[in-house]
């Protein structure tokens, strides 16, 4: 399991604090998604773990395969892209049906969304 | 000395992204409505995702890379179905 | 040119996505990319997808520097936020942003940018009215985001697509 290639320093240091800060951002967001008291709080939480801290994950993996091969690996933006187009997506059908949901059940303080039927 | 500080870094990164996927998996089984469910779902596919990059790192294989990108297409697609599914009732109609 | 080619830049993106999914700059895959590039993009013109023109493509820059910025700084808000416990007192609510933006690209921008800075969320927009529906998570006063999204998003798009 342990092939871990001896970077320079530098290097590791760098990687080492993408990887930490893009972990604790991804745990600080789904904390918040345990933890906040409505549904309509708790969808602001992921979004801490799909943007800033997918990217530093990611660009933590570019900088260590692109020093430990000599040679620019870059395929780890084509996840970053694909994330950032298809989270605002899923996000909103979510909000979208559950706004639904609460105005089925008769609940007033969410607006009226008119949704095609 | 570089790599062993790596290599505790990775380790760390994967404890954390283990215990934020335990916190969604919470939010997946106690609800308590069917959108917090599927949130957490989405999170979920997430976390694990950026779990396989940093198992990548550590295993020194870019097979990893594939794999999360898969995950990432599938977790969309299922959350979009789901998200579907409880807005009418149905994913094909 | 336009027969052959209707989505320059559409094919010109999938030529670079299938260079970095097989990690190569090889001319035989350089040639298999562009082949995918121009077939896709004539199979995506039979969708009559609006055509894309920008009229100040350098601005663009000056978005994604803006919105980068926005993002490391909302990610610092709201995880500030979640890790203090401050969260279960927060007010959080919808907004109604009335929108000068109607071109359809420069709407998925905006609704990648505000999906993307943790904190709003994209809800729905109504076309006919123009107006678009976000979600806050901390909401002290409605005119500071109605404001924060016409000065520092939806003019820069207005340069940049219509």
């Amino acid at each position: 399991m342990n092939s871990l290639a001896e970077l320079p320093l530098w290097a590791s240091i760098l990687v080492s604090i993408f990887l930490l800060l893009g972990a604790s951002l991804a745990l600080i967001g789904s904390f918040g998604l345990s933890r906040l008291n409505s549904f309509y709080k708790r969808v602001h939480a992921p979004t801490l773990g799909t943007t800033f801290g997918a990217f530093c994950i990611l660009a933590g993996s570019i900088t260590y395969f692109s020093v430990s091969q000599s040679r620019l690996v870059l395929h780890e933006v084509l996840i970053g892209v694909f994330l950032s187009l298809t989270t605002p997506i899923t996000l909103m059908l979510l909000v979208r049906a559950a706004l639904y949901r609460d105005r089925q059940k008769g609940s007033q303080d969410v607006p009226n969304l008119d949704l095609p039927d | 000395m570089s790599a062993s500080l790596l290599n505790a870094a990775v380790i760390a990164a994967q404890i954390l992204l283990v215990l934020a996927m335990s916190f969604s998996l919470f939010r997946m089984a106690y609800g308590p409505r069917a959108q917090d469910r599927v949130l957490g779902l989405d999170t979920f596919y997430v976390n694990g995702m950026l779990l396989l990059v940093t198992i990548g790192i550590r295993t020194g294989s870019v097979l990893y890379f594939e794999a999360s990108l898969i995950i990432a297409l599938l977790g969309f697609a299922g959350t979009v179905a789901l998200s579907k599914f409880l807005m009418r009732g149905e994913v094909i109609e | 040119m336009r027969r052959w080619l209707p989505y320059p830049a559409m094919s010109g993106l999938l030529l670079v996505i299938w260079l970095l999914l097989n990690q190569t700059l090889a001319p035989g895959q350089f040639v298999v990319g562009a082949i995918l590039g121009v077939v896709l993009a004539r199979i995506f013109r039979l969708l009559d997808a609006p055509t894309l023109r920008l009229r100040n493509p350098h601005r663009l820059l000056l978005l994604a520097a803006r919105v980068s910025l926005d993002v490391v700084r909302s990610n610092y808000a709201v995880a500030k936020l979640i890790v203090r416990g401050q969260s279960r007192a927060v007010q959080s609510g919808f907004v109604s942003v009335p929108l000068r933006l109607t071109n359809p690209y420069a709407l998925v921008v905006l609704a990648c940018i505000i999906t993307s800075t943790p904190g709003t969320i994209w809800v729905s927009y109504d076309a006919g009215r123009n107006v678009l529906l976000i979600h806050v998570l901390d909401l002290v006063d409605e005119t500071v985001w109605i404001r924060t999204i016409r000065d520092r998003y939806e003019h820069l798009l207005l340069e940049i697509f219509e």
